[in-house]
């Protein structure tokens, strides 16, 4: 089947995409590439479910009064947007979509270690999407998508079963994915692709498979628990039946603040890539990105308890997870750093990828740093449960991990498609999302530092300007991302041929297998006898 | 990696027998009153040996690569972390500030 390439420019005339046709050839395909594709489409949609229920509680929260939709009403659409944004979209994003295609194309091996287990996460992950459908329309859930005991366990009278259910079955794809990274990484580089020859992608995909494979089982069993609790009325977080409601918190954070590492650490990932080939530079300081990812991976699991100073946990433990949240803060502030490092002296290029990852730069510092507000008791005990912590946290998972999201998407899109999208629009559109993002999050800093809480339909007269600016901005954000929908759709018919190569970027995915790659990637099995981004500031751009 | 070792069920027999007798052993110690953290400790140790078995024969834990250790050992070690965490809170609640009394 390997066809000899003489023009590297030329697609090659079988490729991953045109080898077999039927939908069966799809559905049942144990190549690692259109797995990705199937999870690409699916998180797409998931991404405009989740961003319709958002745009529709940004109307109501144009006026303080609840004129357009009831507060029962509102509740369940920011539980939804919680749910599908996190379990749906966030966790299984760059893993899943640019990690299963990339993974085994950087380190030169056919595919990932169990392709049939990586067939079986996508169905897994279905499974649980079906069921998070099946919420939407049997009258949803209001708990918010953090299923707080005892709201979840007594009070609520939603569809909290089978909600948990969606989100204890989703977790396993998640498991199920770490778990084939792990091995492929360990197990199929290529030879002379020593570990630290490995593109720092790969480094901060390990530390993501790390925190999968050991943080969500907890997280599965403790929405396990409040499930059978409810179901069964067995006593472990009710204490009417012997059972502690901080029990859940401790459980549920245990995995969800590592689990923002999961959404935010392969974003690192495809930032360093984008930044190197954009700047045409090597990376500054490789074992300090590289270990700081492991760092955040291992830190990440001590610091949980930030999220309940005001719960009722021991104010000792308090003082405790506070000091290590301040820990956790150096390893992303010298990625950060390494980052601005390489930036140095480079030959800056500002593509359309270029562009999202330095949104990304200045997003993500807020978003880390007003991080630093809410890890300290003090400030916390009045931030807390407020927009501010709204805008924090988007702050880093769109502003991170969604424009790192579309950064790679930017970047992968011609070695993915085999096609070129219009650089104009692609520049355009990365602009569009920065102002808007900013515009929809900024004043919710504001409103939070003024009191604002989060979690309400209705609000205070004073604060309807700031909320103003707010729906506006998600509105310019909402064109923003569906620009991109348009001309990649667009690309995909009449874009230009990218040629293997097209940003002159170092790596076996772009110097060693066409675009788009074979259905084995690679013609000849790849050897590799130089480090990583050995970048010399002259390659040229074909774009 | 290691190659692949076969158990023979004579191991696995023997070992399902130690469960059922280490489950007989949890019933049985739970009927008898040791007094406040015994109880809970004595239900621990078992369970853990339970536990111990299941991963070094059903799992193969034990025929498998160093890298497999490493990776079993930092599950363990990840679990202690959040028990360790959690109990500290449990354990503090009662505590005082010297300074607001
Ligand atoms: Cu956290």
């Amino acid at each position: 089947m390997a066809t000899v390439v003489t023009d590297p420019n030329a697609a090659p005339a079988v490729h991953y995409l045109n080898w077999r046709k039927t939908v069966a050839s799809w559905l049942f395909s144990l190549d690692h590439k259109r797995i990705a594709i199937l999870y690409l489409i699916s998180i797409s949609v998931f991404f405009f479910v989740g961003g319709l229920l958002a745009a529709a509680f940004r109307l109501e929260l144009l006026t303080p009064e609840g004129d357009l939709m009831q507060a029962d009403t509102y509740n369940r659409y920011f539980t939804l947007h919680g749910v599908v944004m996190i379990f749906f979209f966030l966790i299984p994003s760059i893993p899943a979509v640019l990690g299963n295609f990339l993974i085994p194309l950087m380190i030169g091996a056919k595919d990932v270690a169990f392709p049939k287990l990586n067939l079986a996460s996508w169905y897994v992950y279905m499974i649980g999407g079906t069921l998070g459908v099946l919420v939407l329309v049997t009258g949803g859930v209001d708990t918010g998508w953090t299923f707080y005991s005892p709201l979840s366990t007594t009070y609520a009278n939603t569809n909290v079963f089978l909600a948990a259910m969606a989100a204890f079955v989703t977790g396993f794809s998640s498991i199920l994915t770490g778990l084939n990274f792990l091995v492929t990484i360990h197990t199929m580089r290529a030879p002379g692709l020593t570990w630290f020859r490995l593109p720092l992608f790969i480094w901060a995909h390990y530390a993501t498979s790390i925190i999968q494979v050991l943080a969500t089982p907890v997280v599965a069993i403790a929405i396990f628990l409040i499930a059978i609790e409810r179901v069964w009325g067995v006593g472990v977080f009710d204490p009417a039946l012997g059972g502690d409601p901080i029990l859940f918190q401790h459980l549920f954070w245990f995995y969800s603040h590592p689990a923002v590492y999961i959404m935010i650490l392969p974003g690192m990932g495809v930032i360093s890539e984008v930044i190197a080939c954009n700047a045409r530079n090597r990376i500054f300081g490789y074992p300090f990105i590289a270990f700081s990812s492991v760092a955040i991976a291992i830190v990440g699991f001590l610091v949980w308890g930030h999220h309940m100073f005001v719960s009722g946990q021991a104010m000792y433990s308090s003082l405790v997870f506070s000091v290590l949240t301040m820990l956790v803060a150096v390893p992303s502030a010298i990625k950060i750093f390494n980052w601005v490092g390489t930036l140095y002296r480079g030959n800056i290029v500002w593509t359309a990828p270029m562009l999202y990852a330095m949104g990304f730069l200045g997003l993500f510092a807020i978003g880390g740093g007003t991080g630093l507000f809410l890890g300290v008791t003090g400030t916390d005990i009045h931030l807390h449960d407020t927009y501010f912590v709204v805008a924090h946290f988007h702050y880093v998972m769109v502003g991170g991990a969604v424009m790192a999201y579309l950064a790679g998407l930017h970047f992968w899109w011609p070695k993915i498609t085999g096609r070129l999208y219009n650089h104009l629009l692609g520049k355009l559109s990365a602009i569009i999302v920065f102002i808007g993002f900013n515009a929809t999050f900024f004043p919710q800093f504001l409103l939070g530092m003024q009191g604002m809480p989060r979690r309400y339909h209705s609000y205070r007269e004073e604060w309807q300007l700031l909320n103003i600016f707010s729906t506006s901005g998600a509105m310019i954000l909402g064109i923003g991302f569906l620009l991109p929908v348009l001309y990649f759709t667009w690309s995909l018919v009449f874009g230009r041929r990218a040629g293997a190569n097209p940003w002159g970027a170092k790596g076996l995915e772009w110097e060693k297998a066409s675009s788009p790659p074979s259905p084995h990637n690679f013609d000849h099995d790849p050897v590799v006898t130089e480090e990583a981004y050995a970048y010399t500031g002259r390659e040229q751009l074909s774009v | 990696m290691s190659e692949h070792h076969i158990v023979t069920p004579a191991t696995y027999l023997k070992v399902l027998i130690a469960l059922a007798v280490l489950m007989v052993l949890t019933i049985a110690a739970a009927e008898v009153h040791f007094g406040e953290p015994f109880n809970l400790m004595i239900a621990l140790a078992i369970a853990v040996t339970k536990a111990v078995l299941i991963v070094l024969f059903f799992m193969h834990v034990k025929y498998s690569s160093h890298l497999t250790w490493v990776f079993v050992g930092a599950g363990f070690f990840w679990f202690i972390i959040m028990v360790a965490l959690t109990t500290a809170d449990y354990l503090s609640r009662g505590w005082h500030s010297p300074f607001t009394g």
